[in-house]
């Protein structure tokens, strides 16, 4: 059976995470590539590593897939995400979502990424020439308003 | 015995990936709590847990054979 949310240690085939959601009812198809981005703030990066809890993330990027369904309908969406060391503008992530028409298609594929951002547990850390961090629990990641993810945060 | 599983910076604090604890019928408050006193340089500030793949709140009970995940803050993508 074709698996729709994957975390995987190897490189992604986006194309093969795009045909998951190519249908005869889509008129729009939306590819978000998360790649190794070198300079954050100033600083260089020379990899990164990706840690996740592999089963506890692919249920919640099935729990993504339902609240996309529930705001936008008609939509089919499929999401890999790579762990292990990745160097720089190497994939870390693909989300290819359809829909009939554009503007869902578009709009889901961003909230998709916003809510792997919130609630699913992969976890990256940055290697530099002077040092390493999990990132996280530093400035210009996610903030919680009460410090942590509410109810509605977490739960949909 | 419950499972305890951590990950990224709490996995380095703790040296290990995953304990098992002979407790049950504790909270998820005193559970933190155990670890805090245990592993005194922790950061438990904005950590969640999961009991068995689903996140928990602190006054949450954990049974005995759950799986408990320590949730540091994620940064996917």
């Amino acid at each position: 059976m074709m698996n729709f949310f994957e975390i995987i240690e190897t490189p992604i085939n986006i194309q093969s995470v795009i045909d998951k959601v190519i249908r005869r009812n889509a008129g729009a198809v939306t590819t978000f590539i998360g790649t190794v981005r070198e300079l954050t703030e100033g600083k260089k990066t020379l990899y990164l590593t990706y840690e996740a809890y592999i089963p506890m993330a692919e249920k919640k990027l099935k729990q993504i897939a339902e609240e996309v369904k529930e705001k936008w309908g008609d939509v089919e969406i499929a999401i890999t995400h790579r762990v292990g060391r990745l160097d720089i503008s190497d994939v870390a992530v693909v989300i290819a979502v359809s829909t009939p028409h554009r503007k869902a298609a578009y709009e889901a594929n961003e909230f998709a990424m916003e809510r792997i951002k919130e609630i699913v547990p992969i976890w990256k850390k940055e290697h530099w020439e002077t040092g390493e961090e999990w990132i996280g629990n530093q400035q210009g990641t996610k903030q919680y308003k009460s410090g942590k993810p509410d109810e509605e945060e977490l739960h949909g | 015995m419950v499972k305890l599983l951590f990950f990224a910076g709490i996995k380095e604090r703790i040296g290990v990936e995953e304990l098992y604890l002979e407790t049950s019928n504790q909270t998820i408050a005193q559970l933190k709590n155990y670890l805090q006193v245990s592993y005194p340089n922790l950061q438990l500030d904005g950590v969640l847990v999961a009991i068995n793949e689903e996140f928990a709140l602190d006054d949450d009970m954990v049974q005995d054979n759950d799986t408990i995940a320590f949730i540091p803050p994620v940064s996917g993508g």
